[in-house]
C-alpha cells in the first residue's frame, strides 16, 4: 500500500463534479481530505490517497484527464 | 538543540518536537523551525559573533543544531566585494556582489547542506539522499563523504556532465532517472516515505532551509552590521529568497543590525518563472509550470516556498523580475567582463534582472545593493561555450602579428 499528498485545483467548470467521490468509486483507493478551499471562481483539495501504487497512478491519470491539476504537495523535491 | 525549540506549521500554527518532519500531520502546511529569540537575545552579540570561525557556523546560535560537531567543510563568510565596474556600467555607486560561488562545492548550497547534513547526524541517519538538477547534488555527495554517510543522488538522467561528474566523484549512488521531473519528484517522494534516510530537501527540510538565513546574516556583517536598501536574488523553489529576509529580519529583532529597510527582488528566467508571473498577476497562488529555461539550476515549476516568497516580496516592498532566457548569457559576461567573476546561469539572471531593475528606476544610483552570486559559471560551460573564442597559431611571431595584432 502507498500513501500520497496531492492538491487538486479546480476550474469554475468543474467545481460541480464530484470528481473526489468519483475517483474512490473508479478505483479502490481511499480518499482522504484534508482541507479544501472551494468558491465560486477556482478551488483546491488536500488529500492523502491510499492503495496500490498503480492504482494511485491510474486514479491520477483519471483525475488529470478531468482536466483538474493535481500536484504533490511537498512541491517539487529537485533542487 | 541549542535555541531551536520546535517545529512550527507556517498554515495552523501546531507545534511538533524537533524531528525529522516537514509537512504538518494535520493540514498537510510545511513546517518552520521556531527559536527561543529571548534566550538567543541573552547569549547573542556582535563580539560573540566576530570571535567564530570564518565560517557559515559563526552565527551557529541561529542555527538549529546542538553540539559543536557541525558537518563543516568550510562553507560561507564569502567575499561581499564592491562592484565599482558594473556599479559605473549600471549607474550605481554602492553596488556589492556577494560571491556565494566560492563555497566548497562550489554553490550556496553548501549552507543548506552543511545544516541538513549534521542535523541528519544527530538523528542517526546514516543515508544521506536529494533529488537534484546539479548543485545540490554535488553539495550533498561531498557531505555525505565528509561525515562518512552513504549517499544516494537522484538526478534526471539528462543532466549535464559537470554536474554528474562533480557529484559523482565523491562516490556517493547516483541514480539517472529515465523520466520526466515529476517522475523524479514522485519517486523521491515516495522513498522518503519508504526508507529510513534523510533526503536533505524532504524530511530534513525545515532545518535544510535555515541554512539559508546565513546569506542574510553574513551580507549585513559585511556591510558593518547594517543591511542593504537592495537584495537581488536568484529564485527556484524560493526557499533562500525567504531565509535571507528571515535572516535580517532575525538580526533586526536581536538588535544586532538597525531597522531593515531592504526590498527584496527576486529574479527569475522566463522559461521557468513559475513566482514572478504569480507576482505579476498579482495572485497569492502559484501556478505550476512545465520548465524550459537554460537557468537549468533554477528551473522548478512548482516551488515549494512560492507562496511565502510572494509574502516575503509583499512584507519586504520587493518585487519580481522576468529575465528573457535571451539576456541570460549576457548577464554571466557582464559579471566576468566588468568584475572578473564567472557565474553559472541563475547569476546571469540576477545581474540581467539587476540591470532591468535600475532601468526601470527601482534601484537609486546612491543606494546600497547587493547582488546575490550563488553559482559557479564552471558548472555551466555549456551554456556559455559558444560565445567564447581564442584564435590558433603558429609558434611565430610573424602569424602573431598577422593573426592576432592585426587581425
Ligand atoms: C545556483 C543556484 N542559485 C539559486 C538557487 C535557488 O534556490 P531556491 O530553491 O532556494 O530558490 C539554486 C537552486 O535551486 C541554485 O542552484
Ligand atoms: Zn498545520
Amino acid at each position: 500500500m502507498a500513501k500520497l499528498r496531492v492538491r487538486f485545483t479546480f476550474t469554475p467548470e468543474l467545481i460541480q463534479e464530484p470528481v473526489i467521490w468519483q475517483l474512490g468509486q473508479k478505483f479502490p483507493i481511499i480518499t482522504n481530505i484534508r482541507g479544501a478551499d472551494v468558491r465560486q471562481a477556482f478551488g483546491w483539495a488536500l488529500l492523502e490517497l491510499e492503495g496500490e501504487e498503480d492504482q494511485i497512478n491510474q486514479g491520477i491519470e483519471w483525475v488529470r484527464s478531468t482536466g483538474i491539476e493535481v500536484e504533490l504537495v511537498t512541491g517539487d523535491v529537485i533542487e | 538543540m541549542a535555541f531551536a525549540s520546535a517545529l512550527k506549521c507556517r498554515e495552523c500554527g501546531r507545534e511538533y518536537p524537533t524531528d525529522p518532519l516537514n509537512v504538518c500531520e494535520f493540514c498537510f502546511g510545511p513546517l518552520e523551525v521556531a527559536y527561543d529569540y529571548e534566550a538567543i537575545s541573552r547569549a547573542i552579540s556582535r563580539e560573540r559573533i566576530q570571535n567564530g570561525p570564518l565560517t557559515m557556523w559563526r552565527y551557529q546560535d541561529l542555527l538549529p543544531v546542538d553540539g559543536d560537531h557541525a558537518v563543516d567543510l568550510q562553507t560561507g563568510f564569502t567575499p561581499l566585494m564592491k562592484a565599482p565596474n558594473l556599479g559605473r556600467l549600471l549607474g550605481l555607486d554602492h553596488l556589492y556582489i556577494k560571491n556565494d560561488a566560492v563555497n566548497p562545492t562550489n554553490s550556496f548550497k553548501d549552507r543548506v547542506v552543511s545544516v541538513a547534513s549534521t542535523k541528519a547526524l544527530e538523528y542517526e541517519f546514516k543515508t544521506l539522499a536529494c533529488a537534484s538538477t546539479g548543485n545540490l547534488a554535488g553539495s550533498v555527495a561531498a557531505h555525505a563523504a565528509r561525515a562518512g554517510m552513504n549517499a544516494y543522488i537522484f538526478i534526471p538522467a539528462d543532466l549535464e556532465r559537470g554536474k554528474v561528474v562533480g557529484a559523482a566523484i565523491y562516490g556517493p549512488t547516483l541514480v539517472a532517472i529515465n523520466g520526466s521531473y515529476d517522475d523524479v519528484n514522485r519517486l523521491c517522494s515516495e522513498l522518503a516515505d519508504t526508507y529510513p534516510w534523510a533526503f536533505v530537501n524532504i524530511n530534513m527540510r525545515p532545518y535544510y532551509a535555515e541554512g539559508s538565513k546565513t546569506l542574510g546574516y553574513e551580507v549585513a556583517e559585511q556591510l558593518g552590521w547594517q543591511a542593504p536598501a537592495h537584495c537581488i536574488v536568484p529564485s527556484a523553489s524560493g526557499s533562500m529568497f525567504t531565509k535571507i529576509w528571515k535572516g535580517l529580519k532575525e538580526f533586526e529583532d536581536l538588535e544586532l543590525i538597525p531597522k531593515v529597510h531592504t526590498h527584496m527582488h527576486m529574479t527569475q528566467a522566463a522559461g521557468c518563472a513559475p513566482i514572478a508571473e504569480a507576482y505579476e498577476a498579482g495572485v497569492t497562488r502559484v501556478r505550476p509550470v512545465k520548465p524550459n529555461s537554460i537557468a537549468k539550476s533554477l528551473a522548478i515549476g512548482n516551488p515549494a516556498d512560492g507562496y511565502y516568497s510572494l509574502k516575503t516580496i509583499q512584507e519586504s516592498d520587493g518585487d519580481a523580475t522576468i529575465v528573457p532566457e535571451d539576456e541570460v548569457v549576457a548577464g554571466i559576461q557582464m559579471l566576468a567582463e566588468n568584475e572578473g567573476i564567472f557565474t553559472e546561469t541563475a547569476g546571469g539572471v540576477v545581474i540581467s534582472g539587476l540591470k532591468r531593475l535600475v532601468e526601470r528606476g527601482a534601484i537609486k544610483r546612491d543606494e546600497v545593493t547587493v547582488a546575490y552570486i550563488t553559482g559557479n559559471g564552471l558548472k555551466t560551460l555549456e551554456a556559455v561555450e559558444d560565445t567564447v573564442r581564442s584564435v590558433t597559431i603558429d609558434p611565430t611571431t610573424s602569424s602573431f602579428e598577422e593573426q592576432v595584432l592585426n587581425a
